[in-house]
């Protein structure tokens, strides 16, 4: 009877707790159309397709500044095939993914410093990014020549030009559908392109917290013991409770 | 001799040596009889129930965000320009740093959900009545420190939010009238918030205020020690004793009853604290905003400054009062005072409930309807203001122009408001009229 009096007032507690957990994440964005990300950071190939388009292609006006490349051993590459195919400026292995794009000289050119990426899909989400690689258009009215309404739904107007567009070709806004259509395309189909912009955030979860896959896995292991830790703890309440009435 | 006699003397020897160890110690320094008297003879209600497990729960909070805070001194950098690439080098290249910064950050979250339960219980039990009143007190001191703890620390990591948090929360103090722009200025060290402001709130959250809470956490429990604990009858149980003993009878001793009962709540409770560090640490962005990842930028200002959840039932009042409009006749500008000082009120309200309760019961299971209804108002506003102050106050669009086209949030919030403030106000009224019911002479289950 005493136990189900807990467990009563445990569900009246969690009954509560709903309420508070709405996401937030989506505030920061409310107006834009995300796309789902294929996020699944333990795929290792994935992961290693990613990490090389952001290194060939991000990495040299962004930093990682957070991210050290020996993290890439991690998501199955030898030290080999790093210093190999990832790295190109004679860093050392325990290097962090530095660019030496100077902020003064790209706040000049691009009316904004470029934001380092360690953490952008955390503060993003991972479907802003996803989208946001999808989303540029040729835009005469802008200074690159590109606009992107991801990056901002109001104006569409985005201080990046398109980095990645010989590989997606050029998009259009259709101004009455809303929609973008692929006018001219580029070396990969409309699939590939999808593909190889779900590895890169996919590599850029990833990068956004190393940590995370071993924290879900030690954290069953943490539940497993508090459990059999609860089986035990009640047994020893009980038996020192028993000549309570 | 024997085996068994061999191990009987090796173990009464033992003894021997523990016991005129615990003798020397006692004749320099009170251990045992302050064991005696906080632990194995302290004589606490047998009746308590789910509730009471959110004071223990609270102190070991405590010591966790302690232990976990000194080792994240070790690596953190108290400078604007390095302080938010500290925090990833915690996350990343410091061997389980993710782990305890995690630990940290889901404990301060959970250290409010625990305190606001603790002190829920005392609401519904009357635990802040007589002779309790000094507890209560001490406890809402410990609750405006642990505030202050939780704001001074939520710049360290100088995201976007830190920053401009603290930006305006420090900007409310230039409302208040004369003095109000140098405090703000006094409080920063600066004109605007800065590294100065950082290494302040660094020297705050680190030393000054853990060292207030941990000396008015000694107070709140040696207070308890002194006049006893209540329990969910309200009843006290030291006017029953035993003729003999002078135990009462509804009593027994801390240790090891709840002690025991108490590991099990702390399991309970590291199971839910485990399942959100490495499952949800963010918590859907309640407990680390997303915005926080986005290091801070004095220039940039964020479209959507909302304290964390802890603080949003006072935030959601202080944008609910209407600004005032000023006297341009007297020369009185316009002020945003008004809401400031509700924002202070509602929190310091709490201190006094001891005086506002007029009922003849403490516990709500003798309390008559009238009480529960106004308690299950207040539980309600609180909730409402509390999601309402997450959300910017647009959230959900404008009435006609019947209404001025005022904010739809903006005027929930200030009816339950209200509702919120008429919970203490009209106290002492309600509690006096509600039909209360006979409250028995022992403690029941």
């Amino acid at each position: 009877m005493k136990i189900n009096h807990i467990i009563k007032k445990a569900l009246f507690v969690l009954a509560l707790l709903p309420s508070f957990l709405l996401p937030l994440n989506a505030l920061a964005n409310a107006g834009a159309h995300l796309d789902k990300a294929p996020i699944d950071v333990s795929n290792h190939a994935s992961l290693q397709r990613g990490a090389r388009t952001f290194v060939n292609n991000c990495l040299n006006c962004h930093s990682a500044n957070y991210m050290r490349y020996n993290r890439l051993l991690q998501i199955g590459l030898t030290e080999k095939q790093i210093k190999d195919n990832l790295m190109f400026a004679g860093e050392k292995i325990g290097d962090q993914m530095k660019v030496s794009l100077n902020p003064v000289d790209a706040k000049k050119w691009f009316g904004v410093a470029p934001p380092d990426l360690s953490v952008e899909v955390r503060a993003r989400g991972a479907d802003w990014v996803y989208s946001y690689l999808r989303g540029f258009y040729r835009d005469d009215t802008s200074v690159t020549g590109w606009s992107n309404c991801v990056f901002d739904p109001v104006t569409c107007k985005v201080s990046m030009p398109h980095v990645l567009y010989e590989l997606q070709g050029e998009q259009v806004m259709n101004h009455e559908t809303h929609q973008l259509e692929l006018t001219k395309p580029g070396k990969l189909s409309v699939a590939e392109y999808d593909t190889l912009a779900g590895d890169l955030t996919n590599f850029l979860a990833f990068m956004a917290e190393p940590a995370k896959q071993q924290r879900n896995h030690l954290g069953w292991f943490v539940l497993l013991f508090l459990g059999i830790l609860l089986v035990l703890t009640y047994k020893l309440k009980k038996a020192y409770w028993k000549d309570i009435h | 001799m024997t085996k068994e006699t061999v191990l009987e003397k090796n173990k009464s020897g033992l003894t021997n040596v523990l016991s005129c160890g615990l003798a020397w110690v006692d004749e320099r320094f009170p251990l045992t009889s302050n064991i005696k008297a906080h632990l194995t003879e302290y004589y606490a209600p047998k009746n308590f129930n789910f509730w009471y497990f959110f004071g223990s729960l609270s102190l070991l909070v405590l010591v966790l965000q302690i232990v976990t805070g000194i080792f994240l001194t070790m690596h953190y950098k108290p400078d604007a320009n390095l302080a938010f690439a500290s925090v990833e080098y915690i996350m990343r290249d410091v061997p389980w740093g993710w782990l305890i910064r995690y630990m940290h950050s889901t404990g301060a979250s959970m250290f409010f959900i625990v305190v606001y339960l603790h002190m829920f219980r005392g609401i519904i039990y009357g635990s802040y009545r007589n002779p309790r009143e000094l507890i209560w007190l001490f406890g809402v001191a410990i609750f405006l420190c642990l505030m202050g703890e939780a704001f001074f620390g939520y710049l360290l990591p100088w995201g976007q939010m830190s920053y401009w948090g603290a930006q305006v929360i420090v900007n409310l103090f230039s409302a208040i009238p004369f003095i109000g722009p140098d405090v703000s200025e006094w409080l920063r060290g600066d004109y605007l918030v800065s590294d100065a402001t950082l290494n302040r709130f660094f020297a705050f959250h680190v030393i000054a205020l853990p060292f207030v809470l941990a000396g008015l956490v000694a107070a709140h429990i040696i207070a308890l020690h002194e006049v006893g604990s209540n329990n969910p009858d309200g009843i006290e149980i030291k006017k029953l004793k035993d003729k003999k003993t002078g135990i009462p009878l509804d009593g027994i001793p801390f240790h090891p009853y709840y002690t025991v009962k108490d590991i099990v709540g702390t399991v309970v409770f590291l199971m839910v604290f485990s399942t959100i560090i490495f499952f949800a640490p963010e918590m859907g962005g309640y407990f680390l905003e997303a915005n926080n990842f986005v290091p801070a930028n004095p220039l940039v200002t964020p479209a959507h400054i909302a304290p964390v959840w802890y603080f949003t039932p006072y935030y959601s009042i202080l944008r609910a009062v209407p600004p005032f409009p000023g006297v341009s006749m007297l020369g009185i500008p316009p002020s945003l005072f008004p809401g400031v000082a509700a924002m202070g009120l509602s929190v310091m309200v709490f201190a006094l409930l001891p005086w506002l309760d007029k009922s003849p019961v403490k516990s709500i299971r003798y309390r008559g309807s009238l009480y529960k209804k106004w308690l299950a108002a207040f539980v309600v506003s609180f909730i409402v203001l509390g999601y309402l102050g997450t959300e910017p106050s647009n959230v959900w669009g404008q009435f006609g122009a019947w209404l001025g086209n005022a904010d739809r949030a903006t005027v929930v919030a200030r009816i339950f408001m209200i509702i919120y403030f008429a919970f203490f106000i009209l106290m002492p009224w309600y509690t006096k009229k509600d039909k209360t019911l006979a409250v028995p002479e022992r403690v029941t289950g």
